[in-house]
């Protein structure tokens, strides 16, 4: 049934342009088309990215991404690696996390230090002022330049600048080593990735062991009226918000295609389990319009 | 996890660059476009989209009249486009002055602008509408040109109470409603007492604009046009 879309049979009639078919938004397409229509679409979004999601899902977004650092309870010290990362929501979010952890420790090491004196006291302040992340370190890996280049200038407008790398660079093949990482965060990403296996495949690559997966992602929800309300939404206000906004509807019809194309909440804990991650869960957030799948590399 | 149909939208597109849209997205649309023209001036976008999901009624009409009009049927029927690439712009320099094609010429220069800035329609759900209010957009800087008005917020206002009043296109109404707003006393006082009373009698008394084919007439004097339209000359 999936097939028997116009376009996409004229295109199984032409049948040259190499690769398997695969799915853009309700569209088929070959693995390289959908690659490049992708990066188009993340391209001419960009600049719009963060006022679409704002408006788009009126804010709740941020309450999502605070719930993911949550979740993940990053200690002093952690390298977290994100993964199309692009403007740089999780980045920031982790820094100001580790930042108020180290506080905290600092504040508890200064109590039971009562009996110091002023000068120790400042000393022992001065040595970790400048160590306040306490090593931890992000690197925000993204295959898109437009989207690094936001996060970078939103970096630098907002003043972060310690423990923050990025990089460009694909899912698929990541350019790190074997072993790196404590902690590796997908955050609405997944979904635009041509093939997740071997996105999964090159998360647990460079995880260390005992590291963590996690993964933030639109999924699906069973409850059957919410879901209609839901679709009403995506399908009639999210183009026409693209299209007022952004002055790009095509972008947002991709995006609330994608959702619907990708797998739901028990399929993607199976393609997690199947590279290797143990103790694969997820949790529904807002009855399943997003899910935070989490996994661990032993 | 398969769509109904309703949201196949993508497959029912009747020209390149159509966006099908249900009565609740053109709906949502033109609240939205309507609102953001409003606050970005510069969204020029939005004031096509606001055209075109709000002419629901008036573009039919101005089919219809096209159609029962034999220049206006002639130019239904073979689509000529205005654009850099079909209108030699050369030639028209080269005619005399107070023809239509050198003041054309002029009227583009002296405001910097060029034909091919023009929206190429995407909400209209008829392929012969969507050509009517392209021929609308495209024969803009045309209104511009015999009605002698530059094009600054004042000049703008003008040729919008006179579409209004053309063509009936809900946007060009509250575009010479709210256009105004952004003008200073002085002006407004130019425009209430003089230029907009003129620009509705024309109006008024012209025929459709529309169904003049302009490619043929380059050579035509501006005056002698407006007379045989019924424009009254400009105060």
């Amino acid at each position: 049934a999936l097939l028997s879309r116009p376009a996409g049979r004229l295109r199984a009639r032409r049948g040259l342009a190499a690769g398997p078919e695969m799915h853009f938004g309700f569209q088929t397409v070959t693995e390289e088309e959908r690659r490049e229509k992708i990066y188009q679409v993340f391209e001419s979004v960009a600049k719009k990215y963060d006022v679409m999601n704002d408006s788009m899902t009126l804010g709740i977004h941020r309450v999502w991404k605070d719930i993911l650092m949550h979740k993940m309870n990053p200690s002093p010290g952690t390298l977290l690696l994100d993964v199309a990362g692009g403007t740089g929501d999780i980045a920031f979010r982790f820094i100001n996390y580790v930042r108020s952890i180290r506080e905290q420790q600092l504040q508890r090491k200064l109590k039971h230090h009562q009996n110091l004196s002023w000068q120790e006291i400042f000393e022992s302040y001065q040595k970790d002022k400048f160590n306040s992340l306490g090593d931890s370190q992000v690197v925000v890996c993204d295959i898109n330049r437009e989207m690094l280049k936001v996060g970078k200038q939103k970096a630098q407008h907002l003043g972060y600048s310690e423990g923050l790398s990025w990089v460009l660079g694909n899912a698929e093949e990541l350019p790190f080593d074997n072993d790196k990482f404590d902690v590796y965060t997908i955050a609405f990403g997944i979904r635009n990735v041509t093939r997740i296996d071997l996105a999964l495949q090159e998360a647990y690559r460079v995880l260390k062991p005992g590291g963590r997966f996690l993964c933030l992602e639109f999924s699906h929800v069973s409850n059957p009226l919410l879901s209609r309300l839901y679709d009403l939404y995506s399908f009639q206000v999210i183009p026409v918000l693209g299209e007022v906004i952004a002055g790009d509807w095509k972008s947002y019809q991709y995006l609330v295609e994608s959702i619907r194309r990708f797998p739901p909440q028990e399929e993607l804990k199976a393609m997690i389990e199947d590279v290797g991650f143990f103790k694969v869960d997820y949790e529904n957030l807002n009855f399943g319009i997003v899910a935070i799948h989490s996994g661990f590399k032993l | 996890e398969e769509e109904e149909e309703e949201e196949e939208e993508g497959w029912h597109q009747l020209y390149p660059g159509h966006i099908p849209t249900s009565l609740l997205q053109k709906a949502l649309l033109a609240a939205g476009s309507a609102v953001m023209a409003l606050y970005d001036p510069y969204r020029h976008d939005m004031v096509a989209v606001l055209g075109e999901t709000t002419g629901c009624l008036a573009l039919p009409n101005l089919r219809d009249k096209m159609k029962n009009h034999p220049e206006g049927y002639h130019i239904l029927q073979e689509r000529p486009r205005i654009r850099l690439s079909t209108v030699d712009m050369a030639r028209l320099q080269g005619l005399p002055d107070g023809s239509l094609g050198r003041e054309y010429v002029r009227f583009l220069e002296d405001n910097k602008v060029s034909p091919d800035t023009r929206m190429p329609p995407k909400f209209v759900d008829d392929e012969e509408l969507a050509y009517v209010i392209q021929r609308y957009r495209e024969v803009h800087d045309l209104m511009h040109t015999l009605l002698g008005m530059p094009t600054n917020m004042l000049g703008e206002v003008v040729v919008k109470w006179f579409e209004a009043v053309q063509t009936g296109l809900p946007m060009c109404v509250l575009g010479a409603a709210f256009g105004p707003v952004r003008l200073s006393t002085r002006k407004l006082q130019v425009l209430a007492t003089e230029l907009v009373p003129w620009a509705i009698r024309s109006g008024l008394n012209a025929s459709c604009v529309l169904n003049v084919y302009y490619e043929q007439r380059w050579e035509q004097p501006v005056e002698s046009l407006r007379e045989e339209l019924g424009i009254f000359p400009p105060p």
